[in-house]
């Protein structure tokens, strides 16, 4: 086909008056974008250009988003098109389905298919999509391993499901959980394996991820997070997948989900500016005037973009630019909504607010709802919901539009009806203006009168008010109602102040009351606390993660997984941070006794690794100083080689226990203190505890292992052993007060056992027994532990059975290479210079 | 503005979420790279502007980090201390593209300084 004069027809200045011959255009790409140019040209200018579509799919223009829908046996594929053949042919395009294009040549102008059709252009876009990533794993190229792309995926996908069995789905973002949700309906057995420890943490974040996990696995999924796969196995076709930590899962498909990239391979080998998608303008044309692209395959201001919305918005610009006059297109804010089996998700924005941005969330714990709005200098910049998303669309809206939502601050987190309905900016005269019957607690059906008759009839606090109505003391959602109903019946009385200390600033429940709930309501995660206890703040703060993390470490023993990020770095680094940076060793050294191995072995280390200062500590061991973080790991090794193990002088858990010589050299001593002491520190150590515990020995009264200022101390005398509760050396000393005495040493064992139990399950966090005991009394201690010998047995029990978990030396587990980023760098900056020189 | 001077120090996933990972710096103090609960990454001298704790260690929450030292609160994305404490942490641009955590070679350089 031979073309002239296209220069002058594209101006339009120099076009003949009389049947121009009309410039071609050739649209590379039959998908969404492809076809939404060509429709918004069509409905600008319809007859400005001959246009010719070529598309790799043997089929006409669809709904690609409606691929999840068909999967799922909602929709057959007449649905989903959206452009059928008589709209090719009524706008007079030719459509080339089922050949790609092979190759671009911009001086020739033209393109050549695969099939080796040779077209040329006067435009040309380029609108090729994206290609499925597949993770470059063994296996990767068996049959029953597919994407989720295109039609031809979905059929590969129906064809294995009609044998049934089970699916992998690898990835757990958008994609991957459509792809599992429809292998689900269609009646395969699911599991999802996702890298991340967050499902679609692109999106979500950690609270409104969780939801999403929970209610997933309730629909009979199995969800795997944190799961990195290792390989695919099978002989000639797929049978399985293994992950890194050696799990296998059975499975006769597996589905790729794990992410999509630019396909600009075209682009490239034709010499146009490729970053990682087609470089285009405001006007979404490439480094060649003549070639456009537009879609998933463009990078646009550094941007590339996986959804739809932004598309539009490119397609207009593309068109405005080809016809009547270029408008330019900006970027996109983009929104993600979700919506599988029901579960409804939506997020939109970056909650990188950084400065001065601030979170608002709302949890509804019987409704299983989230919803977070990040807003910052009075604007909305970005927004989560869980379960009702309806006020989705007008999150995105204000924020789109910058609006200053100053005036309805209060009321933004309830929602457009709620925040627009007049007259109830001041939450105080909303709450004042409900009427009697108004429901206020949901989980107790507690109504306004009852609570305010609850409050006339003397509970001036909330406390009061939950203790003697019930309302606010499920899920907690409503104990901002509950205190504005205080402050309006009350007005001036009303202190404000709860009698309690609440955890912290994120929650309005005690120490008491989350512990309970964590039991009484089987919450095994710390997401899973902060919903259900309708916490105010995304992923809580430095005060209330650690001690969450503790209660859930203390009821479900061997079950709950400890959380890293949780723990203050001596616990998370297995030493004692010190002001320089630097850190100190110190190992166990059983009820102070030594050897010259261990002496030989500390030694060394002191040397190799030039440790400024070795010291003996008033625990009666050895403090190794100024070692390296990156040097830890190694430090502990040569310790575990000399058979020494962690002395956890850094932990909220068990210290030291100190001994005296006692009766094996004392000329006064009555008993073994020494052996008795190196028993009791062989049975409690590893333990975590509220706060860090403290044990000593002494041979007779004259107690030369101080302990009675221990949190549990045993004087042996002649008739037996001397047991003591409480004590504290620290800011404020307090002698022990006497628990009870017992005649042998397995009961002395058997009472420190139980009474170490009761203090990790009863005390707060970060409460030591001395003021645990004076808060609640040593008469309740000696009740609990000493007169009530059933009781006291099932605590010794669970203090044994949790410490079968936890008496691993953590030392042992670094040295071999566990949790090695924690010692790394990651990477390394080096002036320009110094790279060139080498 | 540093363009172009984009360095790639790893793969996202090599740190932990509310994690933080460290990177040295030739003849300069340490960078601290924070990864927070919601995935925004930042970048900061590992340098409290107290007594100099090692902000790298502390506890993450949204997107501020506690000192492991005294427990000082620095905002990530500024470097300032928050609350009643003041003092402010150099910070340095950092990004994330592909997968990969880039910081900006040029800003590393005169922070770390
Ligand atoms: C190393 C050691 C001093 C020494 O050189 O002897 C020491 C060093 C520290 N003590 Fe201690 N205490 C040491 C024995 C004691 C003792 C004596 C004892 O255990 O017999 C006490 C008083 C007894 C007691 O605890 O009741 C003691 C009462 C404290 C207190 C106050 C506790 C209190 O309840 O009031 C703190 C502060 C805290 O824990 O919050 C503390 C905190 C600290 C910290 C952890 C301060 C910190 O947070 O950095 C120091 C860590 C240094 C390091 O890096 O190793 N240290 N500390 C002793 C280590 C013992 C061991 O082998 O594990
Ligand atoms: C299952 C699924 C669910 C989705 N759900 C949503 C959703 O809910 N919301 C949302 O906003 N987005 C969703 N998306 C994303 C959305 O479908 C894409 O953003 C959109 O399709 C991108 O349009 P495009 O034209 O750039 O690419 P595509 O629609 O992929 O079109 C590109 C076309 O170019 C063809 N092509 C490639 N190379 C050549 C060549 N050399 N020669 C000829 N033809 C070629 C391809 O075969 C393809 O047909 C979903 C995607 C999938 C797969
Ligand atoms: S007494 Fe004070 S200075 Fe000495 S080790 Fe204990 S905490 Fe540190
Ligand atoms: S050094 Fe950071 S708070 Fe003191």
């Amino acid at each position: 086909m031979e073309f002239t004069g296209r220069l002058d027809q594209e101006d339009g200045a120099m076009a003949p008056a009389a049947a121009p011959r009309k410039p071609h255009l050739v649209v590379i790409g039959n998908g969404m974008a492809g076809c939404r140019a060509v429709e918004e040209v069509l409905a600008r200018d319809a007859g400005r250009f001959r246009i010719t579509i070529f598309g790799a799919e043997p089929r006409v223009n669809y709904n690609r988003i409606m691929l999840s829908p068909l999967l799922a046996g909602e929709k057959c594929f007449d649905d989903i098109v959206i452009n059928d053949q008589a709209w090719y042919a009524d706008n007079g395009i030719e459509l080339v389905a089922g050949d790609a294009v092979a190759a671009i040549d911009r001086q020739a102008r033209t393109v050549t298919s695969a099939s080796g059709r040779c077209v040329p252009y006067d435009k040309l876009l380029i609108a090729t999509g994206s290609d499925p990533f597949v993770i470059p794993v063994p296996g990767k190229d068996l049959p029953g391993v597919v994407t989720f792309r295109d039609m031809d995926d979905v059929g590969a996908m129906l064809r294995a499901a009609e044998n049934g069995g089970h699916a992998v789905v690898i990835g757990g973002g958008l994609l991957g959980l459509e792809a599992a949700h429809g292998l689900t309906l269609r009646g395969m057995g699911v599991t999802v394996i996702h890298l991340m420890s967050t499902l679609m943490e692109r999106q979500l974040d950690e609270a409104a991820g969780w939801l999403l996990k929970t209610a997933l696995e309730g629909r009979g999924q199995t969800i795997l997070t944190g799961a990195d796969t290792a390989e695919i196995y099978g002989d000639g076709k797929v049978e399985g997948v293994r992950l890194k930590d050696g799990r296998d899962i059975p499975a006769s498909l597996v589905v790729m989900a794990v992410g999509i990239r630019p396909n600009v391979t075209l682009a490239k080998a034709a010499g146009l500016a490729v970053g990682r998608g087609i470089q285009v303008d405001d006007h979404m044309v490439t480094s060649d005037a003549d070639v456009l692209a537009v879609g998933e395959c463009v990078e646009h201001r550094g941007a590339c973009y996986g959804l739809v919305a932004p598309l539009w918005e490119m397609c207009r610009a593309l068109a405005d630019g080809l016809t009547t006059g270029p408008s330019g297109y900006e970027g996109s804010v983009t929104s993600t909504k979700l919506k599988v089996a029901g579960l409804d998700v939506f997020s939109a924005g970056d909650f990188s607010g950084g400065d001065g941005a601030e979170d608002i969330v709302l949890r509804d714990a019987a409704r299983g709802h989230y919803r977070r709005v990040v807003v910052k200098e009075d604007r909305v910049v970005g927004a989560v919901l869980y379960g009702d998303t309806a006020d989705g669309n007008w999150y995105f809206d204000l924020m789109k539009k910058g609006e200053d939502i100053s005036s309805i601050r209060d009321n933004l987190i309830f929602g457009q009806a709620f925040a627009s309905g007049g007259g109830l900016a001041d939450p105080k005269a909303a709450v004042a203006a409900l009427s009697d019957d108004a429901e206020i607690c949901g989980c107790n059906g507690v109504s306004k009168g009852q609570v305010v008759a609850c409050i006339d009839g003397g509970a001036a606090t909330l406390d009061a008010v939950r203790a003697s109505c019930k309302a606010s003391a499920s899920c907690g959602s409503c104990t901002g109602l509950v205190e504005t109903l205080l402050a309006v019946t009350l007005g001036d009385d009303y202190s404000g102040e709860r009698a309690t200390k609440t955890v912290c600033k994120c929650t309005s429940f005690t120490h008491d009351d989350v512990r309970r709930e964590i039991v009484a309501q089987a919450m095994k995660s710390i997401p899973e606390v902060m919903q259900k206890l309708s916490w105010t703040t995304p992923d809580g703060c430095s005060s209330c993660r650690p001690a969450l993390n503790y209660y859930l470490l203390c009821a479900w023993p061997g079950e709950y997984v400890d959380d890293q990020q949780s723990r203050f770095v001596n616990e998370r680094m297995h030493a004692n941070i010190q002001k320089d940076g630097t850190y100190s060793v110190v190992p166990r050294m059983w009820g102070g006794l030594t050897n010259p191995r261990e002496l030989r072995a500390i030694a060394d280390v002191v040397e190799k690794y030039d440790a400024p200062m070795v010291k003996v500590t008033g625990g009666q061991r050895i403090d190794i100083f100024g070692i390296r973080k990156e040097d830890l790991p190694a430090v502990w090794a040569d310790l575990n080689a000399a058979g020494m193990v962690s002395g956890h002088a850094y932990g909220k858990a068990l210290r030291t226990v100190k001994t005296c010589v006692g009766s094996e050299w004392c000329r006064f001593g009555t008993q073994d203190s020494t052996g008795l002491g190196v028993k009791v520190e062989r049975m409690t150590w590893g333990s975590w505890m509220p706060h860090k515990f403290k044990i000593a020995v002494s041979g007779c009264p004259r107690n030369c292992a101080e302990a009675t200022i221990k949190d549990f101390g045993v004087v042996c005398v002649d008739s037996g052993y001397e047991l003591h509760v409480g004590g504290n050396g620290g800011i404020k000393v307090r002698a022990t007060d006497l628990l009870c005495k017992v005649g042998t040493e397995r009961e002395a064992m058997d009472y420190c056992a139980a009474f170490i139990q009761l203090y990790r399950e009863e005390a707060r966090y970060l409460e030591r027994t001395a003021p645990w005991i004076e808060r609640v009394g040593v008469e309740y201690i000696r009740q609990r532990i000493a007169d009530d010998g059933v009781g006291r047995e099932a605590l010794t029990a669970r203090f044994l059975y949790s410490q079968s978990f936890s008496q691993d030396d953590p030392w042992a587990e670094r040295a071999e290479g566990g949790d090695r980023q924690l010692h790394a760098h990651l990477g390394e900056v080096r002036p320009l210079a110094s790279i060139a020189a080498e | 503005m540093f363009t172009g001077d984009w360095l790639d120090i790893g793969p996202i996933d090599q740190i932990p979420l509310r994690g933080s990972r460290t990177v040295p710096v030739a003849g300069g103090e340490e960078i601290a790279v924070f990864r927070t609960g919601d995935n925004a990454v930042f970048a900061l001298v590992n340098r409290c502007p107290h007594k100099h704790g090692p902000l790298s260690q502390g506890i993450i929450h949204g997107h501020s980090v506690a000192c492991p030292l005294h427990n000082w609160s620095i905002s990530l994305k500024t470097g300032q201390a928050e609350g009643a404490d003041k003092g402010c942490t150099p910070t340095v641009p950092v990004k994330v593209d592909a997968g990969r955590v880039l910081i900006c070679r040029a800003a590393t350089l005169a922070a770390a300084a």
